[in-house]
């Protein structure tokens, strides 16, 4: 029984730290909110770093590390709110590696930045059936649509909301094909019945684009159902990632100022309701950092668990960071709710998050649907 | 990262998995009464046959009767015994704390006397802390013991929440040496044994129906001059002791109660479908990733304390997350099986009666924040009135504002 990072792990975490604290990304969140053009481009960031290739292969020129890996690295992104494109990246190049795609290469190397439309599996033990985040209204709309032939495509349909998309080169989606079997493809985003369009999101540090895809040419990639799958949880832990980082600056701020404002002649820390809405910032932070643990864990070791433990992690810390978010404020006071603060900034992060890649509401769905699908099984 | 044994504990753990194996058939039920006299004696006979088979006292010094493990062979020998569907130790507060507690605090002759018929379930323990007025407020326990000129003590005084108080051999009793010095500086650590005259033991109801703990009343009770435990005086860091030992328990124990994730699913999996909602889906899916998370949290914790590491007071938040989800999975398991499941005979009836009192068990959820705001977060304590006032001033103080 270990739980224990790895040297190379902190290694990796520290690193992500330090890369990132060369950059004001808290100055530029806000900068951004009023001119999105203001939002620091941290792709050659992630390149230098190594990010694009983390879990692609070696011998196809990526690091070769796992989920785990990944998620570390993300819940640095969130504890800087850095606009850093790895939601949409990451799931992508799983599957393109999965497929020992021949972009690999050029994704590793930062020469390429794929995004990955994300589409939802149907829950076990259920005939629902694949769909996308809807490009209007909270709910699922219809997964996209593919007619095959050989290896390639030409794909129809529209995702909703999808992360990193703007500017993205290239894109790889879940299709399901005439006769109704999912496929996975790779999408040129420069190709003919392409149209990427940016949305204007309340959380200035995220860019988000519907994807709307017409007669779309496409290449098959070789893989099934379970990495398809696969790429929908990664993306859930990997936003659980973000959210559990970006707990932490709520924690220490309200401590900070729990500790140094007074009123009725003492910190307002010590009073109870204050202590204890600071604690249960802890201890749903707590409590997801255990659930990352599993979802890393699983995702390497147990990817039998990985749909019950990403679905979990995600509902952890999106539960946090919406605690944590409101939190802050509440703890601050009338200033917690102006631009004098940093408080806005994650409040809007959590408010997009907690919205993004299936809702943390439907992971939370999940999580039950897994343990009934297995619970059913004798 | 690894969740698996290491090649020792793998050995380890197929040893006490043969072992259990070979001796099954002795073991009683895992359910009976303790009540009942015979299920009683099964369960100290089981104790003796996990003790000489070295699975009762995993941790403690092969010097007093213990493999001398350490947490992590405890663990693998509850996680084996719970896969094995066998009761474990009946003393788990006499094995886990009481013993533990003479092992750092008691003089050798008291070791000598109690260590082997305590992990030989021969003498149970209760622990005599709590009282009607001092139960957050420990350090404010009125029980008295006077010394006598013979250098015998004079005990007088209750105690509350006594668990196995009925039938247990020896207590150990927190109580005042010294009323004028402040509430913590007086007080003296004494072992009580259970049958001696003056003293009486009632059960106390609980909501599910059974006297599973009691209140204990001392009425001039006698003990000798060798009852203390950690010398005059020093009876609030020989009860802290105990208080640490506790952590270990609370932090690891959720699922050993039965509150898992996979067997409050399976619990509504068998109502009827049409009781599958969306919302009792999104209940159950939060209540389960709470006890997932906590079931991590464990392993964590594990880790550390094979780094060597004590558990600091945030092992208190996973009780808080594991009791609240279990309280939300009996609330969701009653809705969706309707009122039947409420009767005391039914697994979930039963947890249901359980867990409020269980919220306060070991320290109220209030008094938990506050400590690990505290002592965790380094925030600020509220003012506090008693610091530094001897005691007899305190309660005379608290007579004429309630008089």
């Amino acid at each position: 029984m270990n739980l224990a990072l790895s040297d190379e792990q902190e290694f990796l975490k520290e690193a992500a730290q330090g890369a990132l604290a060369r950059v004001a990304t808290m100055e530029a969140a806000r900068a951004a909110i009023e001119d999105e053009s203001q939002r620091p481009n941290l792709w050659p960031l992630a390149v230098g770093a190594g990010w694009p290739g983390l879990v692609i292969a070696e011998q196809r020129g990526g690091a070769g590390l796992g989920i785990f890996e990944a998620l570390l690295i993300a819940e640095e992104t969130g504890r800087a709110l850095a606009g850093v494109p790895l939601l949409g990246l990451l799931p992508a190049t799983l599957v393109l590696d999965a497929a020992r795609d021949e972009t690999c290469e050029a994704v590793a190397s930062g020469e390429r930045r794929p995004v990955h439309v994300p589409a939802r599996p149907a829950a076990r033990a259920t005939d629902e059936a694949w769909s996308v985040d809807a490009v209007t209204g909270g709910g699922r709309g219809a997964a996209l649509r593919a007619r095959v032939s050989g290896g390639t495509a030409v794909v129809s349909g529209a995702a909703g909301h999808v992360v990193d998309a703007p500017g993205a080169d290239l894109l790889t989606a879940v299709a399901v094909s005439e006769s109704g079997v999912p496929i996975c493809v790779v999408i040129e985003a420069a190709a003919e019945g392409v149209l990427v369009t940016p949305v204007r999101s309340y959380d200035a540090t995220r860019s988000l684009a519907h994807v709307t895809l017409d007669d779309a040419p496409a290449r098959v990639l070789p893989v099934d159902e379970t990495v398809m799958a696969r790429a929908w949880y990664f993306a859930q832990a990997l936003i659980a990632a973000e959210s559990l980082g970006a707990v932490q600056p709520c924690l220490d701020m309200s401590v900070a100022y729990a500790q140094e404002r007074f009123t009725f002649g003492r910190p307002i820390g010590s009073y109870q309701s204050i202590k204890h809405e600071i604690v249960e910032i802890l201890r749903l932070m707590d409590n997801a950092r255990s659930l990352q643990y599993f979802a890393g864990w699983s995702g390497e070791s147990a990817p039998e668990e990985f749909a019950l433990a990403a679905s979990a992690a995600r509902s952890g810390a999106g539960r946090a960071l919406a605690f944590a978010s409101r939190a802050l404020i509440n703890v601050h006071g009338g200033i917690g709710a102006t631009w004098e603060h940093d408080a806005p900034l994650f409040f809007r992060r959590a408010q997009v998050s907690s919205r993004l890649v299936g809702g943390t509401h439907d992971a939370s769905s999940r999580v039950a649907c897994e343990l009934l699908a297995s619970a059913g099984t004798p | 990262m690894d969740l698996n044994d290491t090649p020792e504990q793998a050995s380890y753990r197929q040893r006490i998995r043969d072992w259990l194996d070979d001796h099954r058939a002795e073991a009683p039920a895992v359910v009976g009464s303790v009540e009942d006299a015979a299920y009683l004696a099964d369960r100290r006979a089981w104790q003796r046959r996990l003790a000489e088979g070295g699975l009762a006292g995993v941790t403690w010094p092969a010097e007093h009767g213990g493999p001398g493990l350490g947490p992590i062979e405890q663990v693998i020998v509850d996680q084996e015994i719970g896969a094995a569907d066998v009761p474990g130790v009946l003393d788990g507060i006499g094995v886990g704390l009481m013993g533990p507690c003479l092992i750092a605090h008691g003089t050798e002759e008291q070791k000598h006397r109690h260590l082997g018929p305590l992990l030989h379930g021969d003498e149970v323990w209760c622990q005599l802390f709590s009282e009607p007025s001092a139960g957050s407020d420990l350090a404010a326990v009125q029980s008295r013991a006077v010394l006598q000129d013979d250098g015998t003590w004079k005990l007088d005084g209750q105690k509350v929440w006594t668990t196995n108080g009925h039938f247990a051999a020896f207590g150990m009793m927190l109580a005042r040496t010294d009323a004028d010095v402040p509430k913590h500086k007086g007080l003296t650590m004494f072992i009580v044994p259970m049958d001696a005259e003056g003293i009486t033991i009632r059960g106390l109801r609980q909501i599910h129906g059974e006297a599973e703990f009691n209140e204990v009343f001392f009425d001039d009770v006698e003990l000798p001059s060798d009852a203390v435990v950690g010398g005059v005086g020093n009876g609030w860091g020989v009860a802290l002791t105990v208080l640490m030992f506790e952590r270990f328990t609370i932090g690891l124990g959720g699922e050993a109660l039965g509150f898992k994730a996979e067997r409050f699913a399976r619990a509504v999996a068998s109502a009827p479908s049409s009781t599958h909602t969306d919302a009792v889906l999104e209940r159950l899916g939060d209540l389960a990733t709470d006890l997932l998370a906590v079931r991590f949290t464990g392993f964590r914790m594990l880790t550390s304390l094979a780094q060597g590491q004590i558990p600091g007071p945030e092992a208190g938040l996973a009780k808080v997350t594991t009791v609240n989800a279990a309280i939300a999975a009996g609330e969701l398991i009653a809705d969706v099986h309707g009122p039947a499941v409420l009767d005391p005979e039914n697994e979930f009836g039963y947890m249901i009666s359980f867990l409020p009192g269980l919220k306060s068990a070991g320290g109220t959820e209030a008094i938990l924040r506050n400590t690990v705001g505290e002592r965790v977060l380094g925030l600020p304590t509220e003012p506090r009135l008693d610091k530094g006032i001897p005691f007899r001033e305190l309660k005379s103080r608290e007579r004429e504002a309630t008089a």
